[in-house]
């Protein structure tokens, strides 16, 4: 397949180089070029933006173990469907991904069938259990670009204290799903709050993630290693994470688009498509949240893609798995939430968060259109109007609360390595 | 409650109170040496003209005892109408052995109503007998069930509803086709 | 107004004409209960299954006789004798009952929101006879029933509700009555059994009984369930019985006319003393008299609804 493209007449946006401007892109045998090659394909690009392809640094792709939920190639697909040109995939499958052969067998077989890049992350301790350290160094060798116990969370300090010493030997990131299980353990369901007060569900309160983003940014105040707090949810996390990074501390964090699309209340009828954990909080949460990505406390948009077959999540609401799909439905809500509703960034600044600044953390050379760069490319179109339809879902799952949603913005081609791996049909 | 049809009166108040009259009057001929007398009212008119009867067989030197007995719980249509027929009250003797019954309704038709309210007044004890009187009996059978007194009959097209109606519940007097 | 429910799942979705509704037809049906002949013949020919995944005589019991009493079919199943336990799931097993022609489903389950989701999914009518922490929607009714019958009005009646209230359905169901009909609610126990968030709802919240105690025109005390003190929510159920127990002395200082009601089972010796529950301000058997009728009103009421309106 041709992997030399002409892309003319777009916004070409490109944080990386501080470029945003009318021009042409070309990517020449899947390298980004100055000038364009004979015979490449044609792409017309005016009234759309071209920026670098979107990296998601949080996605579960269920395989090895659940490919009832998802596999590789259709989670990638579907990112593809979404605007993304990489992915990072979470360890939480079965066998939990905390051996080398695991990152082995993961990596050959997204280079098999993965539509776009895939990248791995590997388990923090052994089985996720939060105990012994897993093999990290050997994972490191395999490939893995991040260290986390997705799902669950390190409850001991000291553990967490030695795996981010350790993870500083290989210059790999922490991320971590901050749960305080003892404030919120797994019969927690919603957020602890006046709805699940009057639903009579266990709550999941704010503390319980805000204890642990503290806990963070003091191991990573006292190691020097980056630690990234994923799906923030709460008001108190952001201000925690301002206060930490104003005094330079290598505390991140990112925010999923469920998290500033709904409230608590959407529970009301106990429909588990609203299900997921961190679950879904009040409006001065999302209020915070807003003000965090505006003035850059949180600089990294993910979507925490979490699928899951239908049987699974038609049942009594406590028995239900956590999570939703948000592969296909996060460009469209970041453009729609972020730009247009509530106006807190310029189009700049939402690429940045969606290219640059996942690629930096992760020390991806991508995330860019820089020339003799790997030619990922995303052409986003702002303003576009759509209706999301999860019968037409690529991915395997259906598990969304946002079906039927009018959304304006929405990536109409995916480029990876200078080959078109999705396209709008309009 | 409107009706979408027109309604013509069949009869006016005077005929209504002329036909409670006629009907005191079988009653006291037919309950002659009967005692002691209950009349119990189907709701809703059946009980405004229960109390009614009362009065003017008291009138007659016949003393009788009202009450109502609802018969929502005994109809044989429960989930077959648009709306959930609403519990009232019944009011019976304590001890029914030794009384004489007398049901009481506006409009005699097809006889369901009727046969719900003699399984009602049973559910609560043995009468000796049971009576059934009506000021209107507009034919139209569906059990073989009829009154004992009536004080008159009246016919309306088969579509037609006949509607009773009395100044303590509709605030006017009349027995009118709709 | 119009009954057009063919579930009832919980008293928060209900106006207060509704409860009203219900009152006024379980008044009906206690003068019944009264009778010889305890029978109306409403649901002949109805099939009412019991599904109670989380076990309980006591409403199972009512519910059935409610039934039988309304002449309806009665199928008892209970999670152990069931399919669930054999890993079927909830939606299977009821689509299983609707396939037997199963007309009504009064379900408890340990699950909140059980019971909403059977309803959404069946034609059949879904009673929920408690479904976790969320609401036990017949025993909020028979409680307000108690207090219209003897005190003949619950606007402006002042009722205190005692205990583990958030982790309780009954509770839930009668803040939900009581403040539709105008009561003037107080939440009493310990803070962490009592969440503030409930103010929300209108209700007063207090952590010292003997502080409310002769206002009350009725007293609910809630069971004190011994999860609750493993899970460290309170020390121990003699420390609660000293703060909280309605016991032989604070019974004393109630108003004269005040009532003591509990749902059962009770823990004599810690929400209050034997000696009070068998008292005079006890209204806890008539509680249980109360419910057959409420049971029987909420049956026929649900029962009666349109099979076209069951979709």
């Amino acid at each position: 397949m041709n992997s030399s493209v002409n892309i003319r007449g777009g916004r070409v946006v490109d944080p990386a180089s501080s470029r945003d401007e009318l021009g042409d892109v070309f990517i020449v045998d899947g390298k980004f070029s100055p000038a364009p090659a004979a015979g490449a394909v044609e792409v017309e690009a005016r009234g759309l933006v071209v920026c670098p392809g979107f990296i998601d640094m949080h996605v579960h792709l269920r395989e090895p173990g659940q490919g009832a939920k998802e596999t590789i190639e259709t989670g990638t697909r579907a990112a593809a469907a979404g605007g993304f040109t990489s992915v990072l995939a979470m360890p939480n499958t079965n066998p939990v991904a905390d051996h080398p052969g695991i990152i082995a067998w993961m990596a050959e077989r997204a280079a098999a069938v993965g539509a776009v890049n895939v990248y791995l992350s590997g388990a923090i301790t052994v089985g996720s259990e939060g105990g012994q350290l897993a093999s990290i160094g050997a994972m490191s060798a395999a490939g893995i670009v991040a260290v986390t116990d997705d799902g669950r969370c390190v409850q001991s300090h000291d553990v967490m204290l030695r795996a981010a010493e350790y993870c500083g030997m290989f210059g790999l990131p922490l991320l971590d799903h901050c749960q305080d299980a003892s404030l919120a353990g797994p019969e927690a369901v919603m957020h602890q709050g006046y709805w699940s007060t009057l639903l009579g569900l266990p709550g999941w309160p704010r503390m319980a993630e805000e204890i642990i983003v503290a806990r963070n940014a003091f191991l990573a105040e006292a190691t020097g290693t980056p630690i990234h707090c994923q799906h923030l949810t709460s008001a108190g996390s952001v201000r925690l994470l301002r206060e930490a990074r104003a005094r330079g501390i290598p505390l991140s964090g990112e925010v999923c688009p469920h998290h500033i699309a709904l409230t608590d209340e959407s529970l009301k009828d106990y429909d588990t498509n609203f299900k997921m954990n961190p679950p879904l909080r009040e409006e001065a949460d999302i209020d915070a949240l807003l003000q965090g990505i505006a003035d850059g406390t949180i600089d990294i948009l993910a979507t925490d893609h979490a699928p899951h077959a239908p049987y699974e999540k038609e049942v009594e609401f406590a028995a239900a798995p956590f999570g939703i799909v948000g592969l296909e439905t996060a460009v469209g809500l970041f453009c729609h939430l972020l730009l247009h509703c509530h106006g807190v960034v310029d189009l700049p600044k939402l690429v940045a968060m969606l290219t640059v600044n996942p690629a930096r953390l992760l020390g991806l050379n991508r995330g860019t259109l820089a020339l003799g760069a790997a030619a990922d490319v995303t052409l986003l179109d702002p303003d576009l109007e759509w209706v999301v339809d999860k019968a037409s879902f690529v991915s395997k799952g259906r598990n969304t609360p946002f079906h039927g949603w009018k959304l304006q913005g929405r990536a109409v081609r995916t480029i990876v390595g200078g080959r078109t791996v999705w396209k709008n049909k309009v | 409650m409107t009706s979408s049809m027109p309604s013509s009166q069949l009869l006016d108040a005077a005929g209504v109170e002329l036909a409670i009259e006629r009907l005191s009057d079988t009653l006291v001929l037919g309950l002659e040496g009967v005692s002691p007398i209950f009349l119990a009212g189907i709701p809703t008119r059946g009980v405004v003209l229960a109390k009614r009867l009362q009065s003017s067989l008291a009138a007659r030197g016949v003393t009788c005892d009202c009450g109502a007995v609802d018969i929502a719980m005994y109809r044989d249509d429960l989930g077959l109408r648009e709306e959930v027929v609403v519990v009232r009250d019944t009011k019976l003797p304590i001890n029914l052995e030794s009384w004489t019954v007398v049901l009481v309704d506006d409009v005699h038709q097809t006889g369901r109503t009727a046969r719900a309210a003699i399984e009602a007044v049973l559910g609560f004890g043995r009468p000796r007998r049971i009576f059934y009187a009506v000021l209107v009996d507009r034919g139209g059978r569906e059990l073989p069930i009829r009154p004992d007194f009536t004080a008159t009959e009246l016919s309306v097209g088969a579509n037609s509803q006949m509607r009773v109606r009395l100044i303590e519940v509709d605030g006017e007097e009349g027995i009118f086709e709709e | 107004m119009n009954w057009t429910r063919k579930d009832l799942l919980a008293l928060g979705d209900l106006t207060a004409d509704e409860i009203t509704l219900i009152l006024d037809t379980a008044a009906g049906f206690k003068v019944v209960g009264q009778r010889r002949l305890k029978k109306v013949p409403s649901l002949r020919g109805k099939t009412l299954v019991n599904l109670f995944v989380e076990a309980s005589t006591r409403t199972r019991t009512s519910f059935e006789l409610a039934a039988v009493r309304l002449s309806a079919d009665v199928v008892n199943i209970t999670a152990s004798s069931s399919s669930l336990a054999k890993g079927e799931s909830l939606k299977d097993t009821a689509k299983n009952l609707e396939a037997l022609a199963a007309d009504l489903i009064v379900l408890r389950h340990s699950a909140a929101g059980a019971a909403q989701f059977l309803a959404e999914r069946l034609r059949a009518g879904v009673i929920n006879a408690g479904d976790g922490s969320h609401e036990h929607p017949t025993q909020g009714l028979l409680d307000v029933f108690t207090i219209r019958e003897r005190l003949g009005r619950v606007a402006g009646v002042k009722v205190g509700i005692v205990g583990d209230i958030r982790f309780s359905r009954v509770a839930r169901s009668n803040i939900q009555a009581l403040t539709k009909l105008g009561a003037e609610v107080t939440l009493i126990g310990p803070p962490t059994l009592v969440p503030r968030e409930f103010e929300r709802t209108g209700v007063r919240i207090t952590h010292r009984l003997d502080d409310v105690l002769g206002e009350l025109d009725v007293i609910n005390l809630l069971r004190i369930q011994h999860e609750r003190q493993k899970a460290g929510y309170f020390p121990g159920t003699g420390e609660y019985a000293t703060l909280f127990g309605l016991n032989a002395a604070r019974a004393e200082r109630l108003k004269p006319e005040a009532l003591v009601m509990h749902p059962g089972p009770i823990h004599r010796g810690v929400e209050l003393d034997g000696s009070v529950a068998d008292g005079p301000h006890s209204v806890i058997l008539d509680q249980v008299t109360n419910g057959l009728a409420v049971r029987m009103a909420v049956l026929y009421l649900c029962g009666a609804v349109p099979t076209e309106a069951k979709g």
